[in-house]
């Protein structure tokens, strides 16, 4: 059984490019399921079940979807398992920016797309920074020029990963990315594994269905902006 | 790589200029440029640095791939391809294809064929570096080599830059700070003059001018075709441009070509426009997934283009009267010459 995480934030084209390279990825896996974890819901289950893929989809509802990941995903693997499928491919929406799926040893993918602004690699936090492979969407519609500015841009906030131009609507670059999931080794269990970055407890009474605004109300893990002299921004 | 992290930033900066800017990417702004790498991460604070999602191990050693790469980038704009070699596979039968096609810098080569035909499939097979592992079993060589492994992935390897209709800027800057900053993204060291270059020749293509201070997104479609070919030619790393139908950019397709060849480019052009496809040196002709002829535009077919190429400054006279506001009557047999 073998696992890839992919991440990447809303609407950056994770299930395009998954669907996509499943076509190549079937080549060499018979069985491939996916597992969608989002926040409030999802139609994504309806595009992989056209793209003949099964699925499951979890929602967080009022968690961060990256924090219910950690605590569902080995009972997915055995799922998977039970399923006789020869690779799980997880797809979780970054919402957050914070908290990222990836696993120790388990192939990481980062969705983004290049419609997003030449400062968006630096905003995004560990999702992009621990990938293995960037995944680089949308590059149709945009020049030339800040397709190589937004590549240089990927390669600052991680210089390690991979980063390949993926089509999520033709399908160009898809080839080149299932090299990066085949790379995936057999995993049993996540029993003991180990997260590639820390995914902080967001404990305050907000979290815990709080509804009133006010210092009274804030207990537990606040944290309140700083206002210094405003300062001129920095360029 | 030890001695790095422990040399001043003053002096790493003067090897690599950009070093500054990978601090500065990682939200870390530098007060002493005395000090080292390592005793800049060393002060930064453990809990600030969790809660933005940084940890010191990994912006250390992002430091330092991160230069290599750089480095690594700044010598492959040295780097130069002399061919590439596209050696035939199987169209959608199954039948052989038999040919094997070598490009060099300055070629421009025309794809032509029906919908569905198997065009872009060559042009993807030329991105990946195909080793027989494509649909069409196609394999692709650079400087007559086979690039394997890792190599075919790498991003300073990347072949094809692309040029489409399609296309558009979406950046909200000026026209000037986005060209400088693709020119530092390419590590080129006269930014300034590189980025007057690009402007001026872009303006030369399309027929309104713009400046450096134009908002990137107020261009017309004319002028953003005529930024990005200009763009491509002088400033991307890609040896190869590959241009999907351009035909009514309205830009100057002819000194467009002229440019990307003098830039030793490597063009291929999917079109159906005969006058653009006389001004490739050859083209290939795709039918059920297969280059099923290679053409070399010979002497009678450029006699044929001089005539095509009269016939269209007609029309362009017509285009240019139309938007003058003026009445098209006139003898269009005359006109014509017919
Ligand atoms: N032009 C273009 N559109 C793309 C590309 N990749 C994806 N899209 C489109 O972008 C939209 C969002 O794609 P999805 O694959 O649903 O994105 P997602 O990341 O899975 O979104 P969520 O799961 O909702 O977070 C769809 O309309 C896709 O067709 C691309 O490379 N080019
Ligand atoms: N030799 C081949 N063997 C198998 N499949 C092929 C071959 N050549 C092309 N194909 C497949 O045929 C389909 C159509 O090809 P492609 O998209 O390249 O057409 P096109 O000429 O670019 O069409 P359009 O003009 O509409 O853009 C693609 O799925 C492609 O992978
Ligand atoms: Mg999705
Ligand atoms: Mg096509
Ligand atoms: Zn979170
Ligand atoms: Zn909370």
């Amino acid at each position: 059984m073998k696992l890839v995480t992919v991440a990447g934030p809303p609407s950056a084209g994770k299930t395009a490019v998954i669907i996509k390279t499943a076509v190549h990825l079937k080549k060499i896996y018979s069985k491939i399921g996916v597992v969608k974890f989002d926040c409030l819901s999802t139609s994504d289950h309806l595009l992989y079940k056209k793209a003949g893929i099964s699925v499951v989809t979890g929602l967080s509802g009022n968690l961060c979807p990256d924090h219910y990941f950690v605590s569902n995903i080995d009972d997915c693997l055995q799922w998977a398992k039970k399923k006789g499928f020869d690779m799980l491919i997880s797809e979780s929406a970054g919402l957050c920016n914070r908290c990222s799926p990836h696993i120790k040893e388990i192939p990481a993918v980062c969705v983004i797309d290049c419609l997003a602004g030449a400062e968006t690699p630096k905003k995004i936090g560990p999702m992009l920074r621990y990938a293995d492979t960037v995944a680089v969407t949308k590059g149709d519609i945009v020049s030339q020029a800040e397709r190589e500015v937004f590549s240089f841009r990927v390669r600052q906030a991680n210089p390690k990963a991979s980063v390949i131009f993926v089509n999520g609507i033709t399908g160009q670059g898809a080839y080149d990315l299932s090299h990066a999931f085949s790379k995936a080794t057999d995993v049993d269990s996540l029993e003991g594994a180990k997260l590639r970055f820390s995914v902080p407890a967001a404990i305050c009474p907000y979290c815990v269905g709080e509804m009133t605004i006010g210092t009274d109300h804030q207990k537990g893990n606040v944290k309140k902006m700083v206002f210094k002299e405003v300062e001129e921004a920095a360029v | 790589m030890t001695e790095l992290m422990n040399t001043p930033v003053a002096v790493i900066a003067e090897e690599h200029p950009y070093c500054m800017d990978y601090f500065r990417s990682v939200g870390v702004s530098i007060a002493d440029t005395e000090l080292t790498p390592r005793e800049i991460i060393d002060a930064l604070d453990n809990e600030a640095l969790e809660d933005k999602g940084f940890s010191k191990e990994q912006i250390s050693s992002h430091f330092i791939e991160f230069l290599k790469q750089a480095a690594m980038l700044k010598s492959t704009a040295e780097r130069s391809v002399h061919s590439v070699t596209i050696v035939g596979g199987f169209d959608k039968s199954g039948t052989p294809e038999n040919f094997e096609l070598i490009l060099k810098p300055g070629d421009i080569v025309c794809i032509v064929g029906t919908t569905g035909s198997g065009k872009s499939r060559l042009l993807a097979d030329i991105e990946c570096f195909a080793q027989k592992d494509t649909p069409t079993g196609r394999t692709v060589m650079v400087n007559g080599k086979i690039l394997d492994g890792e190599d075919r992935f790498r991003l300073e390897n990347k072949l094809v830059a692309q040029l489409s209709q399609n296309m558009n800027f979406v950046v909200d800057m000026s026209v000037g700070e986005f060209i400088a900053m693709h020119a530092a993204s390419r590590m080129i060291p006269d930014i300034e003059a590189t980025v007057e270059a690009v402007i001026t020749c872009a303006n030369e293509l399309a027929g309104e001018t713009f400046t450096y201070e134009t908002a990137l997104t107020q261009l017309s479609g004319g002028q953003s075709r005529a930024l990005m070919i200009a763009d491509t030619a002088m400033l991307s790393s890609s040896p190869i441009v590959l241009i999907d139908e351009i035909e009514n950019a309205g830009v100057d397709r002819r000194k467009a070509l002229e440019l990307l060849v003098k830039e030793e480019k490597i063009v291929l052009m999917s079109t159906h426009d005969p006058i653009l496809a006389l001004m490739g040196n050859r083209r290939l002709a795709i039918h059920n997934g297969g280059v099923k002829k290679v053409i070399e535009t010979d002497r009678e077919e450029l006699a044929g283009l001089e005539i095509l190429q009269c016939v269209d400054e007609k029309l362009m006279q017509l285009r240019t009267m139309l938007r003058a506001g003026e009445k098209i009557s006139l003898d269009m047999k005359k006109f014509f010459e017919l």
